[in-house]
């Protein structure tokens, strides 16, 4: 059975979150991973415009942020990587829930003018992604080329 | 907010940080309960940095609520019920 990735999506107020939602979900699912994304309305319907045919998230992977803490919180689901964007302490607030409640192997993307002191505040392990990208996603397109991918193809491999 | 929007609800604080709404509860009322992000309370799932604080006064119970696109909220409910679990629990 394919491992299962969650990408875990903020406010929409940052260009960039979109763009690596839609970059990440569709090197995670070359990499043989279902993914899903969880998010807010907004967040939800730019990346479903974004990704029209649903080349890399079907609509029916797509699912309501208070849904999926629910379902996460009650055991009736759980991912093997989650994938957490963060750009403000909502953001952090949300990585600290889904830490609590879901075994996933966590990573923070953290993004945005405030992103180091963000990551300052991560007092927990996770993968942490730092970039103060707003509009331009290469910074973090990178790392997630040389952390993500190379970390979750080994991690599927040991497990 | 799910169904707490359809509850009788007053905001005490909004549009706040977290932490500021966290340290509104603490200093503001005696009775406060710590409770892991993902505490169930009435039908949602709390979110936040550990640890969340809860106040009881009376028969009401102080929470923070965070909303990904507009910050926290400091909002008080009636609920005995609440108000028990978080006493029995004795967190």
């Amino acid at each position: 059975m394919a491992k299962k990735a969650l990408l875990l999506l903020g406010c929409p107020e940052l260009p960039v979150q979109n763009s690596i939602a839609a970059y990440l979900a569709s090197l995670l699912k070359d990499a043989g991973l279902s993914v899903f994304v969880a998010g807010t309305d907004a967040a939800l319907r730019l990346l479903e415009v974004s990704d029209t045919k649903g080349y890399y998230i079907g609509t029916e992977s797509m699912i309501e942020l208070d849904k999926c803490i629910e379902y996460l919180a009650e055991k009736r689901v759980d991912y093997d990587f989650c994938f957490v964007f963060v750009y403000n302490e909502q953001g952090l607030s949300y990585l600290t829930t889904i830490r609590s409640i879901s075994n996933a192997k966590l990573f923070a993307i953290i993004f945005g003018t405030d992103s180091e002191s963000l990551a300052g505040e991560i007092d927990f392990e996770c993968e942490k992604l730092v970039s103060r990208a707003v509009h331009n996603p290469m910074p973090l397109v990178e790392m997630i080329e040389d952390t993500v991918i190379k970390g979750v193809k080994r991690w599927a491999v040991s497990n | 907010m799910g169904c707490i929007e359809l509850m009788d609800y007053t905001i005490l604080l909004s549009h706040t940080s977290f932490k500021e709404g966290r340290e509104f509860i603490k200093v503001n009322f005696k009775e406060v309960y710590a409770v892991e992000p993902g505490y169930k309370i009435f039908d949602v799932y709390l979110i936040g940095l550990s640890p969340i604080v809860i106040g009881v006064e009376d028969d009401c119970v102080i929470f923070p609520y965070v909303k990904p696109c507009h910050g926290t909220f400091v909002i008080r409910i009636e609920s005995d019920e609440e108000v028990e679990n978080l006493r029995s629990a004795g967190n």
